[in-house]
């Protein structure tokens, strides 16, 4: 309800507002937006030369997809070939005005602070000598309620890349659908696999033109290209890491104890999928937001392959089997004397 | 905001885009260029008109590096020349950045292409008069590559081509004498291919060489003047071994 009120200021405020000159921020802001291609700053307001707004989405000019789905209500798109007066590839959009409160600040950061979700999940993965280990855990919650057990937390990107769940599992999902499709993209055009550097790098940038936004997304793109093995975290701040050992989510911190301390570079695949496995169940053992089962993936040079998923109470029994205690006073029938 | 919505490129009855032709016109009245592609070097040759003796011949270079590891020609306007060759240089940087990979020659040259296309089909602008050689190593398979575009759009690779003036007689010339070269080879053919249309001479030549290790050179004049007196030489000894022949039959 918090949302819609929201929502039903910015809409109001946005129809009484005056239309804001296009100040530096203005621009960067409209930069940020998915679909638009701006290659300089309009006239007013040039872009420093080492912007990284210059030259974002240049790359998207031959892969135009439809995006008009996720256009805001703020300022109207941009025709077709609209901008081609003097600037070829598009002109920039009006700008974003800002809702007529007291605080902004705080307002954003309470809009920010109330759509986000908080990563009650554990996701891990690593690079050994075989390939690439993913593991996850199934669980969903909203706050202390359980919404699911069965959440598919890794996901398919395709036949070679594996993709983590962590944050919000809308954004996520969607957001690997759609890396998905532009990494097919590229295969088309370019006659060659996307590599995992380029898949990742792709994600984060569109994630970082989103940022501050309301996304929650801390992912790790898994794979193997001409390169070998490829493990890169990325998430909704922007951030793009490459790494040999990740672990995301509530969990992580139990899940990193375990693997840390059983990891070794040559391993067998089973050796290597024990590990994870025994790393997510200690890690639902422990945090109250991961549990369900633990779903294994692994890497190879031919793609992935899904390796096993277990229950973790059933792990739990295995790990930890039932002990027979002993009985210190058994009871007896009284004796018919 | 005004945009202009009137397409200047349009068919005609018979399906022709004149303009189109007509910037192919102004191709052919540009500079000759040649390209060839050899096993392990690709080499770009241009003609140099006469520079007026008042102007820095250095401000002139008609081969421009698009990254380390593409070059291209081009023949016809070299204003639009400029443009285009600033746009590819953006999208090198910007596939650079979001895929952490150089450009192959195949991406850039369909690049430069579609924006020539895009040109020819849009509102309040004309199509850009010229055709591009574009030459480089693929950084995943390093392998030497040569394409051409033209104003309408389209692009292929070859093996040697030329554009701008004279270029047909050029291409006959290369078509009759193209065999796989590498290294020296492949520079003189694309030396010989400019002097059946060019004034001989290190003056009226710029000639670049690009290899997988070494990347793209400008070669010097002097360096040009020896090639062309070999190529002299060669072509002196093959009329007299012809001429020895005739006699002795």
């Amino acid at each position: 309800e918090q949302l819609i009120n929201l929502l039903d200021t910015f809409t109001r405020v946005q129809a009484q507002r005056p239309k804001r000159p296009t100040g530096r921020t203005a621009t960067s802001s409209n930069a940020r937006k998915k679909g638009e291609e701006i290659e300089s700053g309009d006239a007013a307001t040039p872009l420093p030369p080492h912007s990284i707004h210059r030259f974002r989405n240049a790359g998207d000019a031959m892969m135009k997809l439809d995006m008009s789905a996720l256009e805001t209500q703020f300022g109207a798109p941009a025709g077709e070939d609209g901008g081609l007066l003097f600037d070829v590839d598009g002109a920039a959009m009006p700008a974003m005005e800002f809702p007529n409160c007291p605080d902004f600040d705080r307002f954003q950061a309470k809009t920010k602070d109330m759509v986000k979700n908080k990563r009650g999940t554990t996701t891990l993965a690593f690079i050994f000598d075989k390939g690439v280990i993913v593991a996850a855990d199934s669980r969903a919650s909203m706050g202390g309620y359980i919404s699911s057990q069965t959440v598919r937390k890794i996901i398919e990107i395709n036949p070679y890349m594996l993709g983590t769940m962590a944050g919000g599992a809308a954004d996520c999902q969607f957001w690997h659908r759609n890396l998905g499709t532009k990494c097919r993209l590229h295969e088309l055009a370019n006659k060659r696999r996307i590599s995992v550097t380029g898949a990742s790098k792709l994600l984060a940038n569109i994630l970082y033109s989103y940022r501050g936004m309301g996304l929650s997304i801390g992912t790790m793109i898994a794979g193997w290209d001409e390169k070998g093995p490829g493990l890169y975290y990325v998430d909704s701040e922007g951030a793009r890491l490459k790494g040999n050992r990740f672990s995301v989510g509530s969990g992580s911190l139990y899940a990193y104890s375990v693997l840390d301390e059983g990891y070794r570079f040559k391993m067998s695949v089973e050796e290597a999928g024990e590990l994870a496995r025994r790393a997510i169940y200690h890690a639902t053992f422990r945090d109250g937001a991961s549990g369900g089962c633990v779903s294994v993936y692994h890497v190879g040079p031919d793609g992935w392959k899904k390796l096993s998923g277990d229950d973790v109470g059933e792990l739990h029994y295995q790990y930890y089997p039932v002990q027979k205690t002993p009985v210190e006073q058994e009871m007896t029938d009284a004796s018919t004397s | 905001m005004a945009r202009y919505d009137r397409a200047i490129t349009v068919f005609s009855p018979d399906g022709h885009l004149f303009q189109v032709e007509y910037a192919l016109e102004a191709v052919r009245k540009g500079n000759a260029a040649v390209g060839v592609r050899g096993t392990d070097t690709v080499v770009l040759g241009v003609e140099k008109k006469s520079t007026p003796k008042l102007q820095d011949s250095r401000s002139v270079r008609k081969i421009a590096k698009l990254d380390d590891h593409i070059a291209l020609a081009c023949a016809g306007l070299k204003a639009d020349a400029r443009v285009l060759i600033n746009r590819a240089r953006v999208e090198c940087q910007s596939h650079r950045l979001t895929v952490e990979d150089p450009v192959t020659v195949e991406y850039i040259t369909r690049y430069i292409a579609g924006l020539q296309q895009k040109y020819t089909q849009s509102g309040g602008v004309r199509p850009f008069g010229l055709s591009t050689l574009i030459v480089g190593f693929d950084p995943h398979t390093e392998k030497p590559a040569l394409y051409q575009t033209d104003p309408s759009g389209t692009f292929s690779a070859w093996k040697a081509n030329a554009t701008g003036r004279n270029s047909n007689s050029m291409r006959e010339f290369l078509e009759k004498n193209y065999k796989e070269t590498s290294g020296k080879e492949t520079i003189k053919l694309a030396i010989r291919a400019l002097l059946e249309v060019v004034e001989s001479g290190g003056k009226n030549i710029e000639i670049a060489v690009m290899t997988q290790k070494d990347g793209l050179r400008e070669l010097e004049e002097a360096e040009i003047d020896e090639y062309v007196a070999e190529i002299e030489a060669e072509k002196a000894a093959a009329e007299a071994a012809k001429k020895g022949a005739a006699k002795e039959t």
